[in-house]
């Protein structure tokens, strides 16, 4: 069977549907990108889907109360 | 391949656009111009912007630009099809079903919108937001037919891509900001007025009461030179702040001598000079203000580049 050239009506669909495709595949790699940008820019971060880590989340330093060491009575005197 | 010979000879229908139908629809020329200036904004600001981050902000700024631009040749396909300068448009010429324009504007919208919050913050996303929401709702449906202050008024739409730029890379907006912003809301005005100066007869077709319409080419030649006048300090005054040094002022002087020069020029010829020339002088001042507005930013970006090295600022 002879093959039938392509309509002009198939060609402007496909330009529509590659730059589709290859906007689509530009936007993955975009938000791929700006994923790794921005979980490597982060603070530490818990994920708790699994076994909780509580070491692995940062928490507030508490201030601890100053302790009065009790004067120690050297041999050697005053 | 089967199904080749019932297409034999037909026509396109507005379903089988191409892709630079839809690349059209979202005006790549006044893209252009958003992503410039709003590269500016991003880059002069005192940020510490991954690439990523700046290329992506970018690119969702100019994605919303364009959305709007879509939303814009939806509601204007009426007008579109009577004007010479716009009847080839997707829409208007048949290219494009209007419903399609406006689907493809609210779903670019939306995605801009929630990708620069994602890859900015929410404050940039809000004011792309509101651009969008200005250019499409505030200026396109209601002052472009309503006011021939519309120009005025909704070129705002136009400045603020610097802005959401800046808010972008710091998360707030600040004098430098706003200077950006009313340099272009001020170049607005006589670049669109001298655009209509030899265009008269486009918007006179389509009803849209531009100032040549509603006033006469004499006013509207008087407003280009009153605008003209009032962007003077403003230029200069974005110059004179940390945006600028004294590489930017040089170049801001020379581009506003320039730019008066022509705005006097247009203002004080006569109907019988500018058909004597085709509108040369007009032509040539629209040409120029691109110029002007574009040497602006590039000025304050060489400026930030300079105060890199330890060179140029205050």
């Amino acid at each position: 069977m002879q093959l039938r050239p392509t309509h002009e009506l198939h060609l402007r669909r496909f330009s529509r549907n590659l730059g589709l495709g290859l906007t689509l595949a530009a936007f993955v790699v975009l938000v791929f990108a700006l994923t790794v940008v921005k979980i490597g820019r982060g603070a530490p971060m818990q994920g708790y889907g699994q076994a909780v880590q509580p070491q692995a989340v940062p928490t507030p330093a508490v201030p601890t109360p100053a302790v009065p060491t009790p004067a120690v009575p050297t041999e050697e005197g005053p | 391949m089967s199904d080749i010979g019932a297409y034999q000879g037909a026509t396109p229908t507005p379903q089988d656009a191409g892709f630079g139908d839809y690349v059209e629809l979202l005006k790549p020329r006044v893209m252009s111009l958003v992503v410039f200036t709003a590269l500016v904004g991003l880059l002069v600001a005192p940020s510490g912007l991954h690439p990523v981050e700046i290329f992506a902000a970018l690119l969702f700024i100019a994605l919303g630009a364009g959305a709007a631009g879509a939303l814009n040749m939806w509601w204007d396909a009426d007008i579109d099809a009577v004007m010479a300068r716009t009847a080839r448009r997707p829409v208007p010429s048949g290219r494009l079903a209007a419903g399609d324009a406006l689907a493809i504007g609210l779903a670019l919208s939306g995605i801009s919108i929630v990708m620069l919050g994602l890859a900015a913050n929410l404050a940039a996303a809000a004011l792309l937001a509101f651009t969008i929401f200005f250019y499409a709702v505030v200026y396109s449906m209601w002052l472009k037919r309503a006011t021939p202050q519309n120009i005025v008024i909704g070129g705002a739409a136009g400045a603020f891509p610097p802005v959401i730029g800046w808010v972008a890379a710091t998360g707030s907006v600040s004098l430098e900001a706003l200077l950006m912003f009313a340099l272009i809301f001020m170049w607005t005005p006589p670049h669109f007025w001298a655009l209509a100066l030899f265009m008269k007869d486009d918007y006179h077709t389509a009803g849209v009461p531009m100032l040549t319409v509603t006033h006469g080419r004499r006013a509207t030649r008087l407003h280009v030179l009153v605008y003209t006048l009032l962007l003077v300090p403003v230029a200069l005054g974005a110059a004179l702040t940390a945006l600028g040094g004294p590489f930017t002022l040089a170049v801001s002087v020379a581009l506003n001598l320039w730019f008066v020069a022509g705005a006097v020029r247009i203002w004080r010829r006569d109907e019988a000079a500018a058909a004597a020339d085709r509108n040369a002088a007009e032509k040539a001042f629209f040409r120029f203000s691109l110029l002007y507005l574009f040497l602006h930013f590039a000025a304050f970006l060489v400026e930030a580049t300079l105060r890199s090295f330890g060179l140029g600022g205050w």
